[in-house]
């Protein structure tokens, strides 16, 4: 619940005109603190105390939290709605591994081997997972403490797991620096852990006995000056998750309360459901709010449909993704190759792609700028013409990559035939198939009909 | 500040709309909250239901990982129907793929005897879809509503293109109808308004078109979102009605659902249960397992008989 400008103009000293800030006003100052365009340190005259309060109510009703440093790490927080198209959701969560120390080190490397390893390329962009949850279980502490040890070389993000305090901050202090996450402050531990967290700050996992039990914890880590936290609400299946989920996002964005503006944590590890019940378990946590999760274990074939959905999900509804204007090698092309040409639209690049790539016939797929529209809609958009799409061929060089001058247009556009062959002097252009479905019959008889 | 369960309250609420007559009844729709906000005010009478779909043809394309499930039903639909019974489905999906232009061209009649018969041989209620081809859809799903008259079918995809034709068929003879628009909510919109103006909105569903996992899933996810908010926040009319996902060919027909079974049973899963949170009432499947998998972990708690 945003603080608007008029209320905030109550709060300022009202000297006027001053205009010290840089602004005629203070309510033409305050207006500009509500949308985050000014920052308060330029009135000159608040009170220390006005100013606290002030920067209270500015803060994003949700706070910002960084798990892991560098490359790897992983910042969640900041969410601005409640349902996606209300504007777009930001910070993807973070999907992470159990490893505990009980289990073989020969799984552990393993675990830790594939959040680095397992990489997927998808439409120009690499999808993976990025933390690593260390479980204390063993009752060892030393052997608890090399497994950290050597997670902590992997430079991933990590969640450190124990209920012994004592084991806890041991394998904090081995990677403080790195930014572990230290789960779980619960109301039996608080009093005790609180000095011993103020020594090296860290990120925080809270549980409570649902949201409820939630709240005096995080209260009383804000008293202390402990603010970087992630919550768990402790749900013991989907519909508890659901509405506690819900609950917190409700009541830091619409009820603006404090003790519950933090992102949230959730373990479909701990929640009884096995194999790929746990996956989905976790799918419903990405559409569902939650901003780190982690799983028991995963392989390729699970972990790449969480990934995509994370990415759908998580891609702003306002702007469609689009990949790059160039020609694209599909393949090892040579100069009698065919070539292609479809939307930028990263649907559209990824379909056609796919559907070329598997005829394995090698093509280059020149790709129109279209600002991420389809093919037809493009066109009818007046960025799919003969003009433009001619002077992109030009542009792109790819004359200089064939010997013969053909160019495959989507049957869609059949339409732009006349107009290309006007704007591309010398060049045939060839009506291609309707669908992207249609390319596995058109190209390969296509391909034979360029090497005669 | 004290700490008060941000429960919401909303005004309108989804249309009841029954598939199906004597022992074979479905309901679905009839919720004035969310989906699974059981913490709100008010309630969700009808959980979410599940078909599987079945093809009028042999499918050309064998996935193994796919029809293994089936064994040697899939050759027969009626076989492959009664197949899918036995894996706790809700509804059947009959699609007449042999229909369209573009694949078999057979025959209107032949379709509506097939729809006839498997009226008669299977136990679940029954729900038709043409091959989406607007024209031949316009010869086919009238004859399929004319034969099965009376038996409250649910029928589609009833587009922009053909909906006075299909749809009036649909009214004569007691059905309800399945409106189907390209992802795009004033489209949706208007389609309902103009068959709403001769088909009482109780026998109309909405098919807002489903799009797989990774490819445009987003879209369906947030357009399904908006249309049940737009119902139940808003109390708007034309957006009260329930909504159909029918999901299950878009994900098998992707690379990755192809290329290995786990892979497979994510992608029609996670796309599954994406639709169902965003809103949908009724979800179309292909594997059966999925399904299993999908209400496992949902779980009721309680909340339904299970």
């Amino acid at each position: 619940m945003p603080i608007s400008g008029s209320e905030i103009v109550k709060m300022l000293p009202g000297r006027k005109p001053c205009k010290d800030c840089g602004f005629p006003t203070c309510f033409a100052f305050a207006m500009k603190l509500a949308t985050g365009g000014a920052s308060l340190d330029k009135c000159p005259y608040l009170s220390p105390e006005v100013k606290a309060k002030l920067e209270d109510l500015l803060a994003p009703a949700i706070k910002l939290v960084t798990i892991g440093t560098g490359d790897n790490k992983v910042q969640v927080g900041n969410e601005e709605v409640i349902y996606r198209h209300e504007k777009t959701y930001i910070h993807p969560p973070g999907i992470g591994i159990l490893v505990s120390d009980k289990e073989e080190e020969r799984k552990a490397d393993e675990k830790i081997k594939k959040v680095k390893e397992l990489q997927f390329p998808w439409v120009g962009l690499i999808l993976k997972a990025e933390l690593l949850a260390l479980q204390f279980e063993s009752g060892n502490k030393d052997r608890y403490l090399s497994l950290v040890r050597k997670a902590a070389q992997s430079g991933l993000g990590l969640i450190l797991i124990s209920r012994d305090l004592d084991v806890l901050f041991a394998a904090r202090d081995l990677c403080a620096d790195q930014r572990p996450l230290l789960y779980p402050i619960t109301k039996e531990n608080l009093d005790q852990a609180i000095p011993r967290i103020k020594e090296k700050p860290t990120p925080l996992g809270v549980y409570g006995e649902g949201i409820e039990g939630l709240i005096p914890l995080t209260k009383k880590l804000k008293e202390a000056g402990v603010d970087e936290l992630l919550l768990d609400p402790g749900s013991k299946n989907i519909l508890d998750a659901i509405r506690d989920q819900t609950f917190i996002r409700r009541a830091a964005l619409k009820q603006g309360f404090r003790p519950l503006g933090y992102p949230t944590i959730a373990f479909p590890c701990f929640m009884g459901k096995d194999g790929l019940k746990e996956i989905l378990t976790a799918s419903v946590f990405i559409n569902k709010f939650a901003s780190v999760i982690i799983l028991s274990d995963f392989d390729q074939y699970t972990l790449l449909p969480l990934l995509v959905q994370r990415l759908n999900i998580y891609t702003d509804p306002r702007f469609p993704m689009a990949v790059e204007e160039k020609y694209y090698e599909i393949g090892t092309p040579d100069e009698n190759s065919p070539v292609l040409i479809t939307s930028n639209w990263a649907l559209t690049y990824f379909i056609v792609s796919s559907a070329i790539e598997a005829t394995k016939i090698p093509s280059y797929l020149c790709v129109k700028d279209t600002e991420g529209l389809g093919v037809l809609t493009g066109w009818a958009a007046g960025k799919f013409t003969g003009d433009s799409v001619g002077a992109m061929v030009k542009k792109s060089g790819i004359e200089s990559k064939v010997k013969h001058k053909k160019i495959v247009i989507p049957g869609r556009v059949a339409r732009i035939k006349g107009e290309l062959e006007d704007a591309l002097p010398g060049w045939e252009v060839v009506v291609g198939p309707r669908e992207a479905a249609g390319i596995g019959a058109f190209l390969p008889e296509y391909a034979k009909s360029l090497r005669k | 500040m004290e700490y008060k369960a941000p429960v919401e309250a909303y005004k309108g609420v989804v249309r009841e709309v029954t598939i199906g007559k004597g022992d074979k009844v479905l309901k679905i729709g009839g919720e004035n909250i969310l989906p699974l906000h059981f913490f709100d005010e008010g309630s969700m009478p009808n959980p979410p239901k599940f078909a599987l779909e079945v093809l009028d043809m042999e499918p050309t394309e064998k996935i193994p990982h796919l029809l293994e499930p089936f064994g040697n039903a899939i050759s027969d639909p009626i076989q492959w129907a009664k197949k899918c019974e036995t894996f706790g489905v809700d509804a059947i999906c009959l699609t007449l793929l042999s229909t369209d232009p573009a694949e078999k061209d057979s025959p209107a009649d032949q379709a509506a005897q097939l729809v006839k018969r498997m009226v008669s041989e299977i136990k679940k209620p029954l729900i038709v879809y043409g091959s989406g081809d607007e024209k031949k859809d316009a010869e086919v799903l009238p004859m399929v509503a004319q034969i099965c008259a009376g038996e409250n079918l649910l029928i589609g995809p009833v587009q922009k293109e053909n909906f006075e034709v299909v749809g009036k068929a649909i009214l004569e003879n007691g059905h309800v109808a399945i409106a189907q628009s390209p992802l795009d909510i004033n489209l949706l919109k208007e389609l309902n308004v103009k068959l709403c103006k001769f088909l009482p909105p109780e026998r109309v569903v909405i098919d807002p078109l489903s799009s797989a996992l990774g490819y445009g899933i987003e879209y369906s996810f947030s357009l399904i979102e908006r249309v049940k908010q737009i119902g139940i926040i808003t109390k708007d009319s034309m957006t009260m009605m329930p909504i159909v996902a029918n999901l299950g060919d878009e994900c098998w027909k992707t690379k990755q659902a192809k290329e290995n079974e786990t892979q497979g049973l994510l992608w029609e899963g996670i796309t599954a249960l994406s639709l169902y949170l965003a809103g949908a009432n009724l979800l179309i499947l292909r594997h059966p397992e999925t399904l299993k998998l999908i209400k496992e972990t949902i779980g009721g708690n309680g909340r339904w008989p299970s």
